[in-house]
């Protein structure tokens, strides 16, 4: 050892940070705001392109094999199961894998071992007897816990699919670590820090349960932090102390992130906001001379390199829901201070700019916080590197700031969150279009033809009343929300008791702000059929038994995704009546409720689960995603489309309102300048109605028609769906043909 | 007011600068062979809206359209409903929205009432885009069905009030792409001294199942869009710098 090591926070201005966990002081006191463009952006390095064509060659074994390359049947993945692993150790300026090597998969039974088994299955593969027998025999899973606690109504309603996609049988996931703890402070700072907290928790002798609860679950963080520390010493690094460099900063954030994804195989495992914080190290280093902007390129490179392999042993069942093998590794970029000066960096371009250095993938979730008050020639690059690669996400910033700060970011697709402060208890989605059904038909399910909510008087005329049916609705919505909420609590509970995110929430405060977010899907279809009901006649056709299971519409009604008042207002109505019951009901830990309008990909298995519904869509057809109109039902321009969308009050929906829009290159503009200002007139436009989220795709129906013909040329197609980013070619044929369906705007 | 409505795009960008909320109006004088909106022609069809409920809607995308974007009054024919157009931008002025009316001026007449409302109109029109379908005066009659000496002459109205113009043309294989036409087109162009730019806009096919929705014949059966050897060339004479 020489005596020239540096000081970490040599050049740093102070602030409360120094004596608290405090990132976001650290950021506003220590961040280098950029207005300029592009320009000064590197190309790869050599070993960028090596490593990148190892990784893609990978990727194509891996797809050849039938999708997992190679799996763990016998250690259970923990912080330190498996010895380190590389792409090319030479090469590589930032390592580590999740197992002891890149591409194979860890065998992850915390959540349900019948889960890890039928993963293994599916693939191939079988699950070493010795680690079944110990997961049935000694060790009981969430999965298990779930089952115990569920009653017989919870059981229906989700064989009825009314509520689905529940994480009662995988990681419930979105909760972000705060990473970035690790690069700035050390670990042993922060397990100094949690020992401190535990004190706090004595409670003067008086062990309530939720005190009982806290003691334990402080302690097991401190146990993950110590096996964090271990895990970097595997890799040949000590993380006892802060990040000195900008290589270090990355690498100590990467570990502490790849900690987490060892541990849980949470549904979605997001990074937070590390771009502005990791560029203070990166300008740091350039200044003092230690890095050009070809290292500084190359470091960010092989970092998203790294967050392009995290990779999850998952069911068949859980990929129809969310399909192409997603992992939400999301990052939030941009956003504005709570001062009102942007938080644009070079590195939020550096992060952008991973997209041509490596070419479009889905993962990391590239998410940019837009605010109008944005720097013009970031705006203009997003909307750029947007129209390339159809891999960016936007979310309102101006919007989210109110209720989140400015250090929160994103947990899967459109859930704020603030960073090391608060977390989810993620609760999936209930089918408002099936209780519709269910409010015709007195709580009888039209699929099943079985009692699923409590009997009601079922609807006999033949003409659909208006005042009728939103009578009964609303008794259906009041049973719905109750029975949603008491599912959720169930979950929770269980998944904090068998499978409790140890390291992620050892990385928050000790005191956490959880919410409960309960999701909805068939917006559209509700609104639609609503204003069919109340603004054309729907006749009611029954079946021998007095069901109804179909509709005949006569005459035209105003529909959702026209910026039309009659029925974009009951789209509304219908989110703030069913956040009004949720939100009544008590909740597990005191968690705040709070609702998504977001589907992911589920949107076709809840539509294929769903009848003939009164707007005239056919049973089994694909719901729009998340708070889409219908596809091809928004016929008065794209601009409409999105104003429709941004009447869902935020306010009722903290959760996220996920829009996605995709239009044909030429549909934006003549020339690539036209098409970049133009989609940033959109952006604006959008954040300034108060939309919340969408999700920009550009290209043409015939590359996606091509794309399902000849998979092989399309290795990289990325494209958006409700909230998160897929390789086209992963997708499942249904739910390729579902977004070739979709509207594509497409001017004149 | 009222005025007579075909339909509305509220996302258009190819009739003007940045994002237009494009009103298509009902009712053109013109046939024209190539036209992709014929449902656009009889003056009688539509849906009658008033002003002022246009501009409630377009109150609605203003933060869409105020910063680069605009109005653009399409058709149709818009100079045919003169005196709607006329209300209609000087509303959109009191909002700051950029007007702009993409016209083949194929009612254009010099009775000094026309002349009156014209010049009314262009005080509140930010730009015109132009469409000249042919210089020649009898294959602009075979082509349109209409003779072409009063659109030029509104084009030299144009010119000579310095109201900026976009000149727009329909590149169509053997119809309107002859090297020599289109030379003096520039010319012509050059000599107005108004305009900003200059469109080619490939003929296409997109509109052919309208004609036969609207149980017509069409005439131009058989001819295929130009090539890109073909839209570059013209846009050469046409002095259209290549990236646009």
């Amino acid at each position: 050892m020489t005596t020239t090591t540096l000081s970490p926070w040599r050049t740093f201005r102070s602030g409360k940070w120094e004596q608290d966990v405090n990132v976001r002081d650290f950021i506003i006191r220590n961040f280098t705001g950029y207005e300029g463009d592009e320009q000064f952006l590197a190309k790869p390095t050599q070993n960028t392109l090596d490593l990148w064509k190892q990784v893609t060659e990978l990727t194509a074994k891996e797809r050849e094999a039938g999708g997992v390359l190679d799996m763990d049947t016998k250690i259970p993945s923990t912080i330190t199961s498996h010895g380190p692993g590389y792409l090319d150790k030479d090469k590589e300026t930032i390592v580590g894998v999740q197992t002891d090597k890149p591409f194979k998969r860890g065998l992850m039974p915390f959540g349900g071992i019948r889960m890890a088994k039928n993963s293994c299955e599916a693939y191939g593969y079988e699950l070493d007897k010795e680690t079944e027998h110990i997961f049935t025999e000694y060790r009981k899973t969430h999965n298990q816990g779930v089952f115990d606690a569920y009653t017989p109504d919870m059981r229906k309603a989700r064989k009825a699919g009314i509520i689905t996609g529940l994480p009662d049988a995988y990681g419930r996931g979105r909760i972000i670590g705060d990473y970035r703890r690790v690069a700035l402070y050390g670990v042993d700072f922060l397990i100094k820090k949690k020992q401190e907290e535990l004190t706090l928790l004595e409670n003067d002798g008086v062990m309530t349960e939720d005190i009982i609860k806290q003691r334990e679950e402080h302690n097991e963080q401190i146990r993950a932090l110590h096996e964090l520390k271990q895990l970097a010493e595997s890799y040949g690094f000590d993380i006892s102390k802060p990040a000195t460099n900008a290589q270090e900063a990355i690498q100590w954030v990467y570990l502490a992130y790849l900690a987490a994804i060892k541990e849980q195989n949470g549904a979605a495992m997001s990074l937070g906001r590390v771009s502005t914080f990791l560029d203070i190290y990166i300008n740091r280093d350039l200044q003092e001379g230690h890095l050009t902007e070809e290292q500084a390129q190359e470091l960010i490179d092989h970092f998203v390199m790294k967050l392009r392999l995290v990779k999850f042993a998952r069911t068949p069942e859980y990929n129809e829901l969310f399909s192409g093998d997603p992992t939400w590794v999301t990052e939030s970029i941009g956003g504005v201070s709570l001062q009102g000066e942007p938080l644009v960096t070079k590195s939020s371009f550096r992060f952008l700019h991973t997209l041509t250095n490596l070419g479009p993938a889905p993962e990391p979730n590239l998410t940019i916080l837009w605010s109008t008050k944005l720097p013009e020639a970031f705006k203009k690059y997003c909307a750029k590197m947007s129209i390339e690669s159809s891999s960016i996400q936007y979310e309102n910033d101006d919007l989210m700031r109110k209720h989140y700060g400015d250090d929160y970011g994103i947990a899967c697709c459109v859930s704020a969150m603030e960073i090391g402060k608060q977390m989810q208890f993620f609760g999936a989605r209930a089918n408002l279009a099936k209780a519709l059904l269910y409010a015709i038909n007195g709580g009888v399910d039209e699929k099943l033809k079985m009692q699923v909510a409590p009997p009601l008087r079922p609807i006999t005329s033949d003409v659909l009343d208006f005042e009728e049916v939103m009578e009964r609705y609303d008794v259906i919505l009041d049973w719905l929300a109750k029975l949603y909420m008491n599912t959720l609590n169930v979950i929770h509970f269980m998944h904090d008791k068998y499978a409790y995110e140890r390291i992620e929430m050892a990385l928050h405060d000790k005191d956490v702000l959880r919410t409960m977010a309960g999701g909805i899907a068939g917006l559209s279809v509700v609104a639609d059929s609503l204003s069919a009901i109340k603004h054309a006649k729907v006749h009611v056709i029954r079946d021998e038994d007095g069901l109804a299971v179909d509709y005949r519409i006569e005459g035209d009604f105003p529909k959702y995704g026209n910026n039309n008042d009659e029925v974009d207002s009951i789209a509304v109505d219908v989110v703030n009546r069913f956040m009004n019951k949720f939100r009544q009901h008590e909740t597990y830990r005191n968690a705040v409720p709070t609702l998504s309008i977001l589907t992911i990909t589920s949107n076709v298995v809840y539509g294929k689960k769903t009848g003939n519904t009164p707007d005239g869509r056919r049973a089994g057809e694909p719901f729009a995603p998340g708070a889409n109109p219908l596809h091809g039902r928004d016929q008065s321009g794209a601009l409409a489309s999105l104003n429709s969308v941004a009447k869902i009050p935020y306010e009722n929906s903290l959760d996220g309102i996920s829009n996605t829009t995709s239009f044909v290159p030429k549909a934006l503009g003549k020339t690539e300048d036209e098409r970049t200002s133009n989609l940033v007139s959109i952006l604006d436009g959008y954040a300034s109605k108060e939309g919340h989220h969408l999700n920009i795709n550009v290209f043409d129906r015939e590359t996606l028609e091509d794309a399902m013909e000849h998979p092989e040329l399309y290795p990289q197609l990325t494209i958006r769906v409700s909230g998160y980013a897929v390789n086209f070619i992963k997708l499942t044929k249904e739910q390729q043909l579902d977004v070739i369906n979709r509207t594509f705007h497409k001017g004149l | 007011m009222i005025g007579r409505i075909h339909s509305i795009e509220t996302c258009g960008t190819v009739d003007g600068p940045g994002l237009r909320y494009v009103i298509f109006l009902q009712g053109c004088l013109l046939r024209c062979q190539f036209c992709h909106n014929p449902d656009t022609w009889d003056v009688k069809g539509g849906v009658e809206k008033s002003v002022a409920e246009i501009i409630t809607d377009l109150k609605d995308y203003l933060p869409y359209i105020k910063s680069s974007g605009g109005i653009t009054v399409s058709g149709g024919e818009p100079l045919l409903q003169i005196d709607f157009l006329l209300e209609l931008f000087k509303e959109c002025k009191k909002l700051g929205v950029h007007t702009a009316i993409d016209t083949s001026a194929g009612c254009f007449r010099e009775s000094p009432t026309f002349l009156r409302k014209v010049d009314e109109l262009l005080r509140v029109t930010d730009l015109v885009l132009l469409d000249i379908k042919h210089l020649d005066n009898d294959l602009h009659k075979q082509l349109t069905g209409m003779p072409n000496a009063h659109i030029l002459k509104f084009a030299e109205l144009l010119a000579e009030k310095n109201t900026p113009v976009w000149i727009r043309r329909v590149l169509i294989p053997e119809r309107t792409n002859d090297p020599d036409e289109l030379a003096r087109l520039n010319d012509f162009i050059k000599n107005m001294g108004n305009v900003q730019k200059v469109e080619v806009l490939p003929y296409h096919k997109m509109g052919i199942y309208k004609w036969e929705h609207l149980n017509l014949e069409y005439p131009l059966a058989g001819v295929e869009p130009p090539t890109e050897e073909e839209v570059k060339r013209a846009k050469e004479i046409l002095s259209i710098p290549a990236e646009s």
